[in-house]
């Protein structure tokens, strides 16, 4: 056992295996929010098609579903960022004097800013949990509507009232166009750092990416600006 | 003094083995108590540290490059030779013996190119067993062409860069030893001299050209793997640290220079542009295969675009005085055609030191995409250094210095006559006489380092108490500072003229004077003008920063300190030789036909000298050359 | 041939002390002359006026032996595509041109004298793995491991690395990760490194690591800036590598990593 863990600990402490764990948690995140959002736009198939989206999820394996995907999910979250925090600093660390003048040659503003842009995506995860999941400072947790005669959480009204005020509706675009960026370097990227990528591959792999980080933004954008700025369902 | 070159005897074929078995042996145990100090990491250096190692001796190597990947052996191009025959072409090691023997012009021991050949099979197996990435076929099999005129398919190569393989193979030996500890690695530092004691070469003085430091290593053998002096041209195609100083500081304490007067020229360079030139490029021999070279009739046509030069205005000077070579004559005739042609006053480019080599015909023949699959990566370099495009128009190449087959002299066991001085590589003269073929050279470093000089250490080391000498014998601390106080010199010497001035005076004079012909007033001028220089040298040279730094300007001085004195050996052995043979060729000694005329009469030996503390008179000590296998007879390329 | 007027801002620094910028006029450069031979006149003209020139790496000068090694412009071994420093010419820049002249920028590679740093980390990591363990006169007849040739090209191809470092000044990160992967890439392709290819791969990497040379985020740079080209894939390569050894290092029978340690 502690052979095993001795040889974890040392692939966690090394430069690739920090980075295969970012690839594979990942990858997670990219299943995640990719199924968040479909899951998300069932908003436009009317109120019950979400609440009953919703409901399902809570009482998923008894209500034990949720805490697993939740469990999983959280896993996921620190492993990535506290990896790659780590990694970043040793990166800054590895180039203590900076250049007078550097030029990126190939590189994607994308990828030079993934720290910022996860950053980002973090600060945003925590108000958005605050925001529909905890639902602190607002009285969203009251929104009740019955569904098959069972008194169910009303998602459908809670999401056109949080994206009818303003403030929080620009914030969730720049946090979309930020995930955006993140994901269109790192999507390809993954696929890099778990050894796949080829050079036929590679640019499939880099059109796909910006395809579904472009999908991932339209999607989610679509409902924040459908209801903020065009008030569907208000 | 006699000089001993301990061949074996019996039968040539059955020499090298013999030599084998009657080699000494030392315990493993006592192996471990002897220290041997390897300058250079190139080929020779590289594999004979390596293989030292394994074998259990504790080694100490030195490089002046950042890393030893870097020596100069780096840059060699071509290929190297095996006699593997795996190409059933009829090649075998007596072939192999028999080619190199005739290609050095008869100015070679027979004994040890007979060794080499019969090694050059062993090398190839080592290389690939460390992975080394020769060229292969589809099934599998490795790879031959044939390289620098020979008849058979011998030549293995990875791309264009056999050499930097071939080191990268050696590279990794060697670290594999310091990784096991049984190799202690110098880089960036300089040997500036060697340290004698009672006559035996016991150690050396080196300086680290990261903080200055200057140190004494002792060792119970001394192995110089320093490679060629080609540099004291100024302009060749040499590294721009390839340098004579660990050899000549050698010759100094006793050791003697052999035909310091055998140096390559390699006909296909890149020219030289301006007087900013700091080195020159190779270009692949190959090039000759399928461009014409040639000059304007006419000199009032040097100035003219070639193609506005009539085809009956060109003079294709190869083809006309060499009707079946033509284009492919061989290095040396090639190289000296092109100096007649420049010296009429008809080259061409900047300076008027140029021929061209036309592809017109060849394009016209098989296409621009046969002659870029070719040469589509030499027409690159030609472009990206001279801006001009070889598609378009002729390519202008020159002879450069490339190689020199000149060193101290070494005995059978790879040792000089000093006592425990050896010598590896490009640094000694042994095996390659007035001429070296192509890719030989390459086989010549790996034989001595990997099989040679691991079997014949030991008949020195045998007699010698491990560890006997330390750096606190007083000839160490005499040593240190004597280059304490030569680099103290430098500094203080409140001149004016940079080093390379100086340097690239003495290389114009060299060439000129003692390049790809030489005569007997010419080299008396320039001996006589060395010593002149020298002086001005001492008095007159500015080495700004400090001694105890990074200092390139300082490393350079010392290299050229030694090569203003080396030159006049240089110069004095060209002047002594009074024949023409292979990369010797002294106008005075020519057919009517302008072939090279040898004097196997007057000349059949092995000139080594010896120094006397007055570079003017070094004493000349001869070893006979005979040949029992390979009759002499006339090289001819009609 | 035309001459060239340049401004150039060139690294100055002694080992071990901050270093700065120096405006250095440089006119009448020939435009044939290589960029080392342009910083062979600067130089020139800096002994002439009693100062002391400018240290820069530099032996083969015709772009084999990796160790020129500057960073123009702010691309290493300047603006041309394949092409290391010495092999760049003055007639890619235009008269009234600024030259930005620094050394290749990394903690790994601490400076030794203005544009001159110490790469001896690159040395240390093949040591901890690069290499066969073939011992001098053991091995079988070259041609009894018939090696097909597209193994033969590939591995090739990843040999080709001069050791030159621009990867690692290219990147962001300073990572050292296609040095690293064509060195193990080349040996671990190879059959004749399969037998110590996880002991190889652990080892080279961990040295990297431990040299502090940042981690590689799949910029490409190093790439773009290589002289010799050698593709990223190698860093695919070696991190299928890497994955596989650490893999077996946990749970099957762990290899001694070459290079000691735990
Ligand atoms: C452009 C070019 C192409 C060539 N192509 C071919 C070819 O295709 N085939 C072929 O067979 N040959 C070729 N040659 C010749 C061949 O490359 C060399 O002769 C051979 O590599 C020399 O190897 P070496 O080990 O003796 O010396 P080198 O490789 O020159 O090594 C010398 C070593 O000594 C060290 N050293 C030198 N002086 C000192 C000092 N004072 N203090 C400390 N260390 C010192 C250096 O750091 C270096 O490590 C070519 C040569 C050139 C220039
Ligand atoms: C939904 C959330 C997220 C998703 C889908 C996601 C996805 C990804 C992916 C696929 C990669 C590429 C991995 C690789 O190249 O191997 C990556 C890299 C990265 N992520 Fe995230 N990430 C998310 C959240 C975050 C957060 C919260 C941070 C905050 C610290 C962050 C910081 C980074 C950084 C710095 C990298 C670059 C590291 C590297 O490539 O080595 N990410 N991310
Ligand atoms: C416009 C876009 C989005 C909308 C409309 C949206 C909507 C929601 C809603 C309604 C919930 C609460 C479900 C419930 O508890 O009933 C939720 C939860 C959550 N969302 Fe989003 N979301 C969006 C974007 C995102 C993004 C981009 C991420 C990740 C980066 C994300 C991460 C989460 C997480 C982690 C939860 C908590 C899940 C749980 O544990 O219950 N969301 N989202
Ligand atoms: S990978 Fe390219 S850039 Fe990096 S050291 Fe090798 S040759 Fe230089
Ligand atoms: S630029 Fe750097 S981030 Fe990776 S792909 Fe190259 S090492
Ligand atoms: S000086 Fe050798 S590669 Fe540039």
């Amino acid at each position: 056992m502690s052979a095993v863990f001795d040889s974890l600990s040392r692939f966690y402490a090394s430069s690739i295996g920090k980075k295969i764990l970012v690839a594979l948690t990942g990858l997670i995140l990219l299943g995640f929010v990719l199924g968040h959002m479909i899951g998300n736009l069932l908003i436009f198939a009317g109120q019950d098609a979400i609440n009953e989206y919703g409901h399902l999820l809570q009482t998923a394996l008894h209500g034990g579903g949720v805490w697993i995907a939740r469990a999983g999910l959280l896993v996921a979250v620190v492993i990535h960022i506290v990896a790659t925090i780590s990694l970043t600093r040793a990166n800054r660390a590895a180039r203590e004097d900076k250049y007078g003048m550097q030029k990126a040659q190939v590189s994607s503003k994308s990828s030079h800013i993934m720290i910022w842009s996860g950053l980002t995506i973090l600060a945003f995860i925590v108000y958005h949990l605050l925001h529909f999941t905890v639902r602190a400072g607002n009285d969203y947790a009251t929104y009740k509507t019955t569904l098959h005669g069972e008194t169910v959480h009303d998602v459908y009204r809670m999401v056109i009232a949080g994206f009818s005020w303003a403030p929080a509706s620009i914030f969730y675009l720049i946090a979309m166009a930020l995930l955006c960026s993140h994901l269109s370097h790192g999507f390809s990227s993954l696929f890099q750092t778990l050894g796949i990528s080829t050079d036929k591959s590679e640019p499939l792999f880099k059109k796909a990416g910006y395809a579904f980080a472009g999908l991932i933004f339209a999607g989610n954008a679509a409902i924040v600006l459908s209801i903020w700025l065009f008030g569907y369902g208000r | 003094m006699s000089l001993d070159s301990h061949i074996p005897s019996g039968p040539m074929a059955m020499k090298w083995s013999k030599h084998k078995q009657d080699s000494k042996l030392i315990n493993p145990k006592n192996k471990r108590k002897f220290t041997v100090l390897v300058v250079g990491s190139g080929l020779a250096g590289s594999s004979a540290a390596a293989t030292l190692s394994e074998l259990g001796y504790k080694v100490k190597c030195f490089c002046f490059q950042d890393s030893a990947r870097r020596a100069h052996s780096i840059a060699a191009q071509g290929g190297i030779n095996a006699a593997k025959n795996y190409q059933n072409d009829g090649d075998s090691v007596h072939r192999l013996f028999y080619d190199t023997v005739k290609g050095g012009d008869f100015r070679a021991r027979e004994a040890n190119v007979h060794r080499l050949a019969e090694v050059s099979v062993n090398i190839i197996d080592q290389c690939v067993a460390q992975g080394v990435p020769f060229a292969r076929e589809y099934g599998g099999m490795l790879a031959n062409r044939s390289f620098g005129g020979a008849q058979v398919s011998r030549t293995f190569y990875a791309r264009g860069q056999t050499g930097q393989q071939l080191l990268l193979g050696a590279y990794s030996a060697l670290n594999k030893e310091i990784a096991g500890g049984g190799v202690e690695m110098y880089s960036r530092m300089e040997m500036l001299d060697i340290v004698t004691v009672d006559g035996h070469a016991k150690g050396i003085i080196t300086r680290n050209l990261v903080t200055g430091k200057i140190e004494a290593h002792a060792g119970d053998a001394v192995l110089l793997c320093t490679g060629g002096y080609g540099n004291v041209f100024y302009l060749s195609t040499n590294a721009m640290g390839c340098n004579v100083t660990a050899t000549w500081r050698a010759h100094k304490k006793g050791a003697f220079f052999a035909n310091p007067c055998y140096t390559q020229i390699h006909p296909t360079c890149i020219p030289v542009s301006g007087d900013y030139q700091s080195k020159l490029t190779l270009m692949s021999e190959s090039l000759r295969n399928d461009g014409r070279v040639w000059v304007p009739k006419k000199k009032e046509d040097c100035g003219k675009a070639p193609s506005q030069i009539a085809e009956a205005d060109r003079d294709y000077y190869l083809e006309r005085k060499y009707p079946s070579f033509g284009n492919l004559a061989p290095r040396d005739i090639s190289s000296r055609a092109a100096k007649e042609a420049c010296d009429d006053g008809r080259g061409v480019g900047p300076g008027g030191r140029g021929v061209y080599l036309d592809f017109a015909e060849a394009i016209q023949q098989f296409g621009a995409n046969t002659i870029a699959e070719r040469y589509g990566n030499l027409f690159e370099m030609y472009e990206r250094i001279t801006g001009e495009s070889a598609y378009k128009q002729p390519m202008r190449i020159y002879p450069a210095v490339h190689y020199t087959m000149g060193g101290l002299w070494v005995d059978y066991n790879l040792m000089s006559n000093l006592p425990g001085l050896h010598v590896l590589g490009e640094a000694n003269f042994s095996d390659h006489g007035a001429n070296r073929l192509g890719a030989s050279a390459l086989m010549q470093g790996l034989a001595d380092g990997y099989f040679v000089i691991p079997t014949t250490i030991a008949n020195y080391l045998v007699s010698q108490k491990p560890g006997s000498i330390t750096t606190e014998h007083p000839e160490f601390k005499k040593a240190l500072e004597d280059c304490t106080s030569q680099t103290k010199g430098f500094l203080n010497n409140k001149g004016k003229r940079s080093v390379d001035s100086f340097h690239r005076e003495l290389g114009l004079l060299v060439w000129e004077k003692c390049g790809m012909a030489r005569d007997k007033a010419g080299l008396t001028e320039a001996i006589n003008r060395i010593p002149e220089l020298r002086e001005e040298f001492k008095q007159n040279v500015f080495v700004p920063g400090s001694g105890d730094a990074c200092n390139p300007e300082l490393e350079k001085a010392g290299r050229v300190a030694d090569f203003m004195e080396f030159a006049e050996l240089l110069c004095l052995d060209a002047r002594h030789r009074e024949e023409s043979c292979g990369g010797h060729f002294r106008s005075e000694y020519q057919y009517p036909d302008g072939e090279a005329k040898r004097d196997d009469e007057n000349f059949c030996y092995a000139a080594a000298w010896e120094y006397t503390g007055n570079f003017g008179a070094p004493t000349l000590n001869k070893e006979p050359l005979s040949f029992e296998e390979v009759h002499l007879a006339v090289r001819s390329y009609k | 041939m035309s001459q060239l007027n340049l401004h150039l801002k060139v690294w100055r620094q002694n080992a071990g002390q901050p270093g700065h910028f120096q405006d250095i006029e440089a006119p009448e450069i020939p435009d044939h002359a290589s960029f080392l031979e342009m910083m062979d006149i600067v130089n020139e003209r800096l002994i002439a006026k009693g100062e002391e020139p400018v240290a820069f790496d530099h032996d083969c000068r015709e772009g084999i032996c990796g160790m020129c090694s500057m960073q123009i412009n702010g691309v290493p071994h300047g603006p041309e595509k394949a092409t290391t420093t010495c092999q760049l010419h003055m007639r890619k820049f235009r008269t009234g041109d600024t030259i930005w002249i620094e050394p290749f920028r990394a903690k790994a590679f601490p400076v030794i004298k203005d544009l001159v740093v110490d790469r001896g980390a690159f040395d240390r990591i093949q040591q901890a793995g690069g290499f066969v363990s073939v011992r001098t006169g053991a091995p079988q007849d070259a041609n009894a491991l018939p090696i097909g040739k597209e193994i033969a090209d590939a591995a090739m191809d990843a040999a080709e690395c001069i050791g030159c470092g621009a990867c690692v000044a290219a990147c962001k990160n300073a990572s050292a990760m296609l040095f690293v992967s064509a060195k193990a890439g080349q040996l671990n392709l190879l059959p004749q490194g399969k037998p110590e290819k996880d002991r190889r791969t652990l080892g080279m990497v961990r040295q990297m690591d431990k040299e502090g040379f940042g981690n590689c985020t799949n910029q490409y740079e190093c790439e773009a800036a290589c002289p010799k080209q050698i593709s990223v894939r190698w860093i695919t390569k070696l991190n299928r590598d890497y994955a596989v050894a650490a893999i077996k290092d946990a749970f099957g029978n762990s290899p001694k990593v070459a290079g000691g340690g735990d």
